[in-house]
């Protein structure tokens, strides 16, 4: 009993705010900022206890298991949570559902800390579902915008084709190993025809779920119609939570048969970052740029899980955890000048550095990073992310995964440049919310620092 | 002496910067911690003399960290002669860069600031010994230079400003790969990006040779290797005054720095492999960088194409791989930094006053305007090798080092490269005769004033530079020297 309080500590918190949040919306005694505030409170307390102590009993004869780097990459997904809660007041506190917004956020929360500490394909399943389809209502709480129901529609459409094909892959797996539990699945891994068959539906499930290309169809317009906190959390947590369980699947159970998933990789991983690339290029809308941003850097994602070794899964976690500081700042940013003045498109940014000085080098920060400009985190994680993909030896692909960092800087400058640029645009002077403020600052002194101290790194790479 | 003030003081400084109250107070931090830092390099250079003269040899004051262990990343730092000399036209280009900027008065803290950061990168470029963080401080350099020449710059500035960014970005991911390559290339997986390390492993001689390739050509792209060198004349050219100062004084010098240091002293068997490339390319830059000079009608055109010129002195040192034009490679980076920072700032003084840089529209400046005048009289002579200043030094060490290697075609090519200083003689002084000599071409002009405070101080801490180097050459070579020896023993070349 003592186990199982302790071990799915992260999972009872969250259900506990969950819960918390659904006892106060049915006596409808708490005024909206004051929910919010104890929501934001009680997942930053969860998130702190979250990095406290670990249990690694397996529960539930190995449904469960908690790793060290498992319950890390959990705490990482609240931290996330709470950057959002953060963030997005302006957008939260105006908004009619709020209560329905957390309860639906925090069920999905409650999926991926599952999903992450999954040990069976069937927990996975459960649990992936619990991540995807609160979002895809939560994606339609912009309840007067049309494109918001469209992105609803997309998004709901879209995971439940890819359920489906995970589905479909797993019960090859089932059918070609006899079990469902990772442990026994790797051991009966040997490569034949239907297990590389079997895996690819796997990964397509992933894929989907990731952005990655092929199946980032969905992404942009979903990102469009979404309400800001709604794409960021889609952008950040729920794209790390992926790739989480992702680098696990292929460094853990697929490991036997790196020979054929790292050819399948090589072109996903280009293919990613070409497209996304490309793409943002031309992008007008804030929204739809840092869509396909997000789809070029889940082809660095995928770059790091390619050498097979213990670095790897490091290397990932670290990554999404700068990510998320990096992309959040930026959206941070974005969701304040929309929800202040309803500007969602690029060019009227020009020249915010003029009337918001302090939100124009937030934003400016957080694409340097996103870019991998030094001395900002993103270098770093970047640069972990492509030592790991030439481990194999390729130096082709990674000089062509490599070279989309120079075509990138040319889309993340474009930005730079227009906030500093003259003459100043529309965006009148915007005093951000204490708590954004808070938020922005955390997200500033994140990847300025996490990068060039080393602590944060060591701890990831200790627990793996 | 502790190297790590040398990253510290700029460090400092860019906080100071950032967060004095006013924005006019930003320059004053600027140049307390431009001068701080002078003063640091001098106090370098003093400890170096005296260690090196009580017999030390080899990476002084070496300074050890652990970084990203996983990885193989530490922070080492460490100088040698080379290393000096860079660190210390460092300094004097910063200071004079601060200086010439004194009247920028649009988003100040920030133009201050980025200047601040192009120097720390520049000195922890020259002073690490860990491939991974000289590339980290490689990478901090490039972005102020894009919004330098985007936020600040003149003329079609977005054009070049990205056309810098992804050229030099394209060049780092060459060198990146070429790094990670030698990382994993380590003999029995004992991977290091430690330079020292790696200067001890046996590389196979074909694998040296890819590698150096990859590093060579990405460092080649920073410092104007032809056909790489098409970013020098629109970045140049569209840059503010100091920022055009600093991508000639120092970041084109990163690139020669890092090809002599990355490239030549780590891959000696590539460098023997590719030396005769590297002399026709040089050649050709060399040559068709003086003649497209000739042709141009902007000062700032000129100083530019002029760079390409004479960075291909660098390149040409490097690549006859003997001591002396090793030796004279450096040199040149040293004399090239200050002499062209000079020019740029005199063409900067003389765009402010006369708001025209073309050189048809000028005539006769030296009446309004007769310090500016002597200035550019100064530049010019150096960059056209006239004994007594730097460039003389600089060029006779890569002639004499490039003739030393005794073949017809080693002869052949430094013959030609000598022949662009008659090139070289009719640009500079063409274009001083028409801009400063004669009669005044333009009534207005007449009533220009001569440089303020300022700009005379710029001016003189550089000219300071190119006159103890063109004077008394002996404590440059003597600093230099043995490291360059160093690195061209190890290529074991006739």
């Amino acid at each position: 009993m003592k186990e199982m309080l302790l071990g799915m500590k992260t999972e009872w918190m969250v259900m506990a705010i969950l819960l918390a949040v659904l006892l106060f919306r049915l006596g409808r005694g708490l005024a909206q900022s004051t929910l919010l505030s104890l929501v934001q409170l009680l997942l930053l307390l969860s998130t702190a206890l979250s990095l406290t102590g670990d249990s690694t009993t397996p529960l539930f004869g190995g449904m469960y298991l908690n790793g060290p780097l498992a319950a890390f990459q959990k705490s990482v997904l609240l931290f996330a949570a709470w950057m959002i809660s953060l963030l997005f007041s302006d957008w939260q506190r105006e908004s009619s559902h709020l209560s329905e917004y957390l309860i639906l956020l925090l069920s999905s929360l409650l999926g991926m800390c599952f999903m992450v500490s999954s040990g069976n394909l069937l927990m996975l399943y459960l649990s992936l579902e619990l991540a995807t389809i609160p979002m895809a209502a939560a994606a339609n709480l912009d309840l007067g915008r049309k494109r918001s129901s469209e992105g609803a529609m997309k998004l709901i459409l879209s995971s439940a084709f890819s359920s489906g094909v995970l589905l479909f892959g797993i019960s090859w797996v089932y059918g070609t190993t006899g079990s469902l539990d990772f442990g026994v699945i790797a051991k009966g891994i040997d490569g034949s025809p239907l297990q590389t068959l079997a895996f690819m539906f796997l990964f397509a499930a992933f894929a989907f779920k990731m952005s990655a290309v092929p199946f980032h169809l969905w992404t942009a317009d979903v990102y469009q119609g979404s309400p800001m906190p709604v794409t960021a959390y889609l952008s950040v947590v729920s794209k790390g939570s992926m790739a989480f369980v992702l680098v696990n699947l292929l460094h853990g159970m697929f490991r036997s048969m790196s020979g054929a998933w790292y050819h399948l990789l090589m072109v996903v991983v280009l293919a990613t970052l070409v497209v996304g690339n490309l793409f943002a290029l031309r992008q007008q809308d804030i929204k739809r740029f840092l869509a396909f941003s997000s789809i070029a850097q889940v082809g660095f994602i995928l770059l790091g899980m390619t050498g097979v070794r213990p670095l790897g899964p490091s290397a990932v976690t670290y990554f999404v955890l700068i990510y998320i500081l990096s992309n959040l700042a930026a959206f941070g940013v974005a969701a304040l000048v929309s929800a202040r003045t309803g500007i969602e498109d690029i060019p009227s940014y020009k020249g915010l550095a003029k009337s918001n000085p302090f939100l124009a080098w937030m934003m400016a920060l957080s694409l340097f990073s996103l870019a991998g400009i030094p001395p900002t985190a993103g270098f770093f994680a970047k640069m972990f992310l492509i030592v790991e993909g030439a481990w194999q030896g390729d130096y082709w692909f990674v000089v062509a995964a490599a070279i989309n960092i120079a075509v990138s800087l040319y889309y993340y400058m474009r930005i730079v440049r227009l906030l500093f640029s003259e003459p100043e645009k529309s965006i009148p002077t915007l005093v951000p919310a204490p708590s954004e403020r808070l938020g922005l600052l955390v997200c500033a002194v994140g990847m300025v620092l996490a990068g060039l101290l080393s602590w944060i790194y060591d701890h990831i790479s200790t627990l793996n | 002496m502790n190297l790590t003030a040398i990253l510290a003081i700029p460090t400092l400084t860019l906080l100071a910067v950032l967060l004095v109250p006013r924005a006019r107070q930003a320059r004053w931090a600027a140049l307390a911690g431009a001068v701080a830092q002078l003063a640091a390099s001098l106090w370098l250079l003093v400890h170096f003399r005296e260690a090196r003269s009580s017999g030390d040899s080899g990476f002084l004051f070496q300074w050890q960290h652990a970084w990203y262990a996983d990885w193989n990343i530490q922070f080492h730092l460490g100088v040698d002669g080379i290393s000096v000399a860079m660190i210390l036209l460092t300094a004097l280009v910063v200071v004079a860069g601060v200086l010439v900027s004194w009247e920028e008065e649009r988003m100040s803290k920030t133009f201050f600031g980025l200047l601040t950061l192009l120097g720390l990168g520049a000195y922890g470029f020259f002073c690490s010994l860990d491939l991974f963080a000289m590339f980290f401080f490689l990478e901090v350099a490039v972005v102020p230079k894009f919004l330098l020449i985007a936020l600040w710059g003149s003329g079609r500035k977005e054009y070049s400003a990205n056309k810098l960014a992804i050229m030099l970005m394209g060049a780092s991911v060459a060198i990146l790969m070429g790094i990670i390559a030698l990382m994993y290339s380590a003999p029995g997986g004992q991977w290091s990006f430690d330079m020292l390390h790696i200067a001890g492993w046996e590389i196979p001689a074909d694998t040296q040779t890819t590698i150096f390739a990859l590093i060579f050509i990405g460092f080649g792209v920073f410092t104007a290797l032809f056909p790489f060198h098409t970013w020098v004349p629109d970045g140049h050219s569209s840059a503010p005054t100091a920022g055009s100062m600093f991508l000639a004084g120092i970041s084109m010098k990163l690139g020669g720095y890092g090809c002599l240091r990355a490239a030549v002293w780590l891959l000696p068997k590539g460098a023997v492999a590719y030396g005769d490339t590297i002399v026709v390319l040089s050649v050709v830059a060399i040559l068709y960088g003086a003649f497209v000079t000739l042709m141009q009608t902007d000062l700032k055109y000129i100083n530019a194409y002029s760079s390409v010129s004479h960075c291909g002195f660098v390149l040409l040192g490097i690549g006859m791989l003997t001591k002396a034009a090793v030796a004279g490679a450096v040199l040149q980076m040293v004399s090239h930094g200050l002499m062209t920072a000079l020019f740029f700032a005199v063409i900067g003084m003389v765009y402010a006053r006369t708001h025209t840089r073309q050189v048809s529209e000028m005539g006769g400046l030296m009446r309004a305007m007769p310090f500016i005048a002597v200035l550019m009289f100064l530049a010019g002579l150096s960059s056209l090798g006239l004994p007594g200043l730097s460039g003389f030094v600089a060029e006779m060490s890569i002639f004499v080092g490039g003739w030393e290697r005794g073949t017809n075609f080693h002869q052949a090519a430094t013959m030609l490269a000598a022949m662009s200083i008659v090139v070289t003689a009719v640009y500079v002084l063409r274009a001083i005769g028409a801009t400063m000599m004669g009669p005044l071409r333009q009534e207005a002009h007449s009533s220009l004033t001569d440089a303020a405070w300022y700009e005379r101080v710029a001016a003189l801490v550089l000219t300071a530079g190119m006159l103890a180097m063109g004077l008394a050459p002996e404590w440059l070579n003597e600093l230099v020297g043995p490291d360059a020896a160093a690195i061209a023993d190890r290529l074991a070349a006739p």
